[in-house]
């Protein structure tokens, strides 16, 4: 039997008890206006099957759509393309009822075909898309990434307007997945259209339209008019301009010629802007959900030793690593950052105790210390980071010595668990999507320990591993509370093994033009990073 | 000539080929796999193992690089891993931002570099001579980012002269051609001084004095054009590695040349632009020592091309 939820308002109401419903726009929101964001990198892709960069994810955002969206500056759920859901008691069937009227930019209806298209083509192994693991738990999923079927089985058009889609497993994270780019809907005659150039010739349903790209120098994104949400965007058009350096990007923003700076405020700029009143006073600080960790190979000596992996816990003094970095992080004492649900209040982990450490380090027999490299990215400020661990663990008596690398190899050294210690700053865990679940599987569980996975520790826990299965298949809203337990009580067991070292939670910083309007929230969303384009505006 | 055209244009085939197979060598050996770049952090081992056999990465060296050469035979440089677009059209939209610096680069550094060279030469072992190469040496020495900061903050921000980094008008090429011509400067006018005081020491320049020439028609017709041989060379090499892209000066500038595009491909190991680009470089290199050695005869009659 199903049980129909009469509205996706209870169905969130049930997952988000504590939460608001919906977004309540700016009352003194004016439509109109263009913007300029600029970025250092280039744009390398608009496919939103593709896009996984710093750059492109919000951009992808505003031109395409997916079945479920976040309620704007925050990380709550909410219906995007679906009008409606309903989920099968076992959790094992979601059934979508699409919302109608919704036109492509190319001005086609966009109907269920075009769902189940746009995820045969997310998960074929041709299509070489990054996110393609995230639908593992759709039913046919294997069969797809094994090449021995072109469609998925578990996805059926049930009429122009329902789509169902069948599991293979119980997965709470699923929603959340359906809201990912990666499940972006897409129309098959444009994508076929442009044939391998649909990155640059992008065609969805959102907010926005790409209007030109000059490559390597400017993207000019158009307002959609058609928009299916009422009221947005407000933006007539958004001028990024990509190659500029953040400095240089700074000045351009002082000189009225920039209204965000895509990268943030530099760090060495960092300082100057806040003593400035008038700067400061346009600097928009945000959580996100990143944690920047050490970690330590478990499969190798010294640190298949627990008590040495604690100790080195126990040495870090995270405070003074948040100062090199301005301040503009919080000590983290577990894997989640705290704006993360399922973080555990009030866990302490393991206090900087020097003395304790060194007791600790004794008594598993390196009371001389040992000696061990350490692995970071080159590019500031990880490398000062770098030092200031290995100067936390000489005072142990543990000589580390430091290798700064390309990103790309300390990548490789990590996935090949050849670097004994890797400090994870330039490549840190940015979550997906906000759930728990997210900082798990590929960086702490035993899938991701495989040799090229993320999981740099190479730990593997298998009863951890057995209690995360139970959690994600929770997959009914009113257990939520249950499962953010169950998800609470994982990560308090990662630190009991102390595979890592959680050393801080990077707040954002970036900056705006005096004119722009909007919340704060919208320019540190949590989800459409860096910025949510369709909800900002200009004040003048 | 057409023999030593023929005979040149197959060196640097060879050369060519030379760079294509040590480029490609080092790449393949680099600790570092494009393949977990494509797939992402969240890719399982079996979506990684997919997209190695769709790019052909799984194959050994020797059949990896002979494609690579056949498809370069026919014109082909490949597609971006990354950017799934074709390495031409991304190095092509690249090539009139490159050009018109390296243009404008190697026009400033002429000007200031040999004005420079002259007057140290002309005024050799006086103070003026002693002032220009500190500013040379300075030159020469000086941090790329640190003299595009500079020059950027002082005539685009504070006085509002330029435009604060772009491209597009010829304003906003004077900045970045301006702070490459003062780099390189400092080579071309420690080159030319010494050049020229070879030259000014020559009988024939004594001979012409002795003549009752003007000082300024001793100079102009008779030092100058035997002093700048070897200035033709060096712009030569220069049009090379301007074609190989200035990373540091484009990025403050917001320039949208060919370093750019080399320098992020490098980070994400994709490995067809890498490629490309140095390709295009060496390919300059080549071809402007070509012209350069070319052009020798027209400005010197005695060099004969064998």
């Amino acid at each position: 039997m199903k049980r129909l939820l009469a509205s996706t308002a209870v169905m969130l109401a049930l997952a988000l008890p504590a939460a608001a419903q919906d977004y309540t726009p700016d009352p003194n929101a004016k439509p109109g206006g263009t913007i300029t964001i600029t970025y250092k990198d280039d744009v390398a892709t608009l496919d939103p099957a593709i896009g996984y960069d710093w750059q492109n994810w919000s951009m992808i955002k505003s031109i395409f759509d997916g079945l479920m969206d976040y309620v704007p500056g925050t990380t709550q759920l909410r219906p995007g393309l679906a009008e409606s859901y309903e989920i099968s008691e076992d959790g094992l069937t979601y059934t979508f009822k699409l919302r109608p009227g919704v036109k492509f930019h190319n001005g086609r209806e966009m109907v269920a075909e075009d769902l189940k298209y746009s995820l045969d083509r997310v998960t074929l192994p041709a299509t070489q898309s990054p996110g393609a693991g995230f639908f593992g738990s759709i039913k046919g999923f294997d069969a797809m990434a094994d090449g021995s079927a072109t469609t998925l089985e578990g996805v059926t058009v049930v009429d122009p307007s329902t789509v169902r889609i069948e599991l293979s497993r119980p997965d709470a994270t699923f929603l959340h997945v359906m809201a990912l780019n990666f499940a972006s809907v897409v129309p098959k005659e444009a994508v076929e259209a442009a044939g391998a150039d649909f990155g640059k010739q992008p065609v969805g349903t959102g907010a926005f339209k790409l209007g030109e790209w000059t490559l390597g120098q400017r993207l000019v994104f158009e307002k959609n008019a058609d928009y299916w949400r009422a009221g947005v965007p407000y933006l007539d058009s958004i001028v990024f301009e990509v190659g500029q350096e953040p400095i240089v990007a700074l000045l351009r923003l002082q000189n009225g010629e920039v209204d965000v700076p895509g990268d943030g405020i530099p760090p060495a700029k960092f300082t100057e802007v806040m003593a400035d009143p008038a700067q400061a006073e346009r600097v928009v600080e945000g959580g996100q959900l990143h944690t920047g960790y050490i970690t330590m190979n478990v499969t190798q000596p010294p640190f298949d030793n627990l008590q040495v992996r604690q100790a080195v816990n126990m040495a870090i003094n995270k405070q003074r690593i948040t100062q090199i970095i301005n301040g503009r992080a919080i000590p983290a004492t577990q894997p989640l950052p705290p704006s993360m649900p399922g973080y555990t209040e009030g866990y302490e982990g393991y206090p900087h105790d020097v003395e304790k450490a060194k007791a600790l380090l004794s008594e598993a027999g390196f009371a001389d210390g040992f000696e061990t490299e350490l692995y970071v990215m080159n590019t500031d400020p990880n490398p000062r980071i770098a030092q200031a661990i290995q100067q936390d663990l000489s005072q142990i008596g543990i000589k580390a010595s430091i290798q700064s690398l390309a990103q790309a190899n300390v990548i490789e050294a990590g996935g090949n668990g050849s670097a004994p210690m890797i400090w994870s700053g330039g490549m840190a865990w940015i979550a997906d999507f906000p759930d728990p679940s997210n900082f798990y599987g590929p960086i702490l569980g035993c899938a991701g320990a495989a040799d090229g996975g993320w999981n740099w520790s190479k730990f593997c826990d298998e009863a951890l591993d057995a209690k995360a299965t139970e959690a994600d298949s929770l997959a009914d809203p009113a257990r939520a509370e249950e499962r953010l337990k169950l998800w609470s009580d994982v990560y308090t067991g990662v630190m009991e093994k102390a595979p890592w070292v959680p050393v801080f939670n990077e707040q954002r910083y970036t900056m705006k033009s005096a004119r722009m309007g909007g919340d704060d929230s919208l320019y540190v969303d949590p989800v459409s990073i860096p910025v949510n384009y369709d909800y900002v505006f200009v004040t003048e | 000539m057409p023999a030593y055209l023929l005979r040149r244009l197959f060196q640097s085939a060879l050369i060519l080929l030379g760079v294509s197979l040590v480029t490609f060598i080092l790449l393949y050996v680099l600790p570092a796999d494009p393949v977990r770049q494509i797939a992402g952090r969240s890719a399982t081992p079996q979506v990684v193992e997919n997209i190695r056999r769709q790019l052909g990465l799984d194959q050994p060296f020797l059949v990896q690089y002979g494609r690579y050469l056949w498809g370069l035979l026919q014109g082909d440089f490949g597609r971006s891993y990354l950017q799934k677009t074709d390495v031409a059209t991304l190095i092509a939209a690249r090539l009139p931002a490159t050009l018109q610096l390296m243009g404008g680069a190697i026009l400033c550094e002429l000007v200031l570099g040999l004005t420079m060279g002259i007057v140290a030469a002309l005024r050799r072992g006086r103070a003026l001579d002693q002032g220009l190469m500190i500013v040379s040496f300075v030159a020469v020495s000086a941090p790329q980012f640190v003299v595009s900061l500079l020059l950027l903050y002082v005539f685009a921000v504070k006085l509002g002269w330029f435009p604060i980094g772009g491209y597009g008008t010829l304003s906003h090429l004077v900045l970045p051609a301006v702070t490459l011509g003062i780099l390189g400067s400092g080579w071309y006018s420690r080159m030319m001084r010494s050049s020229m005081i070879d030259v000014l020491r020559q009988d024939y320049i004594r001979t012409a004095r002795a003549k009752g020439l003007t000082r300024g028609r001793v100079i102009l017709r008779h030092a100058l054009p035997n002093a700048i041989l070897p200035i033709v060379a060096m712009i030569g090499i220069d049009i090379g590695i301007f074609m190989g892209g200035i990373v540091v000066v484009e990025s403050v500038f917001g320039w949208p040349g060919i370093g750019q595009l080399a320098w992020q491909a490098i980070q994400r190991i994709d490995i067809p632009i890498i490629m490309g680009v140095t390709m295009v470089s060496a390919c300059a290199i080549v071809l402007g020592n070509l012209l350069a050695d070319l052009v020798t005869p027209f400005i010197d009659p005695r060099i004969k091309l064998k």
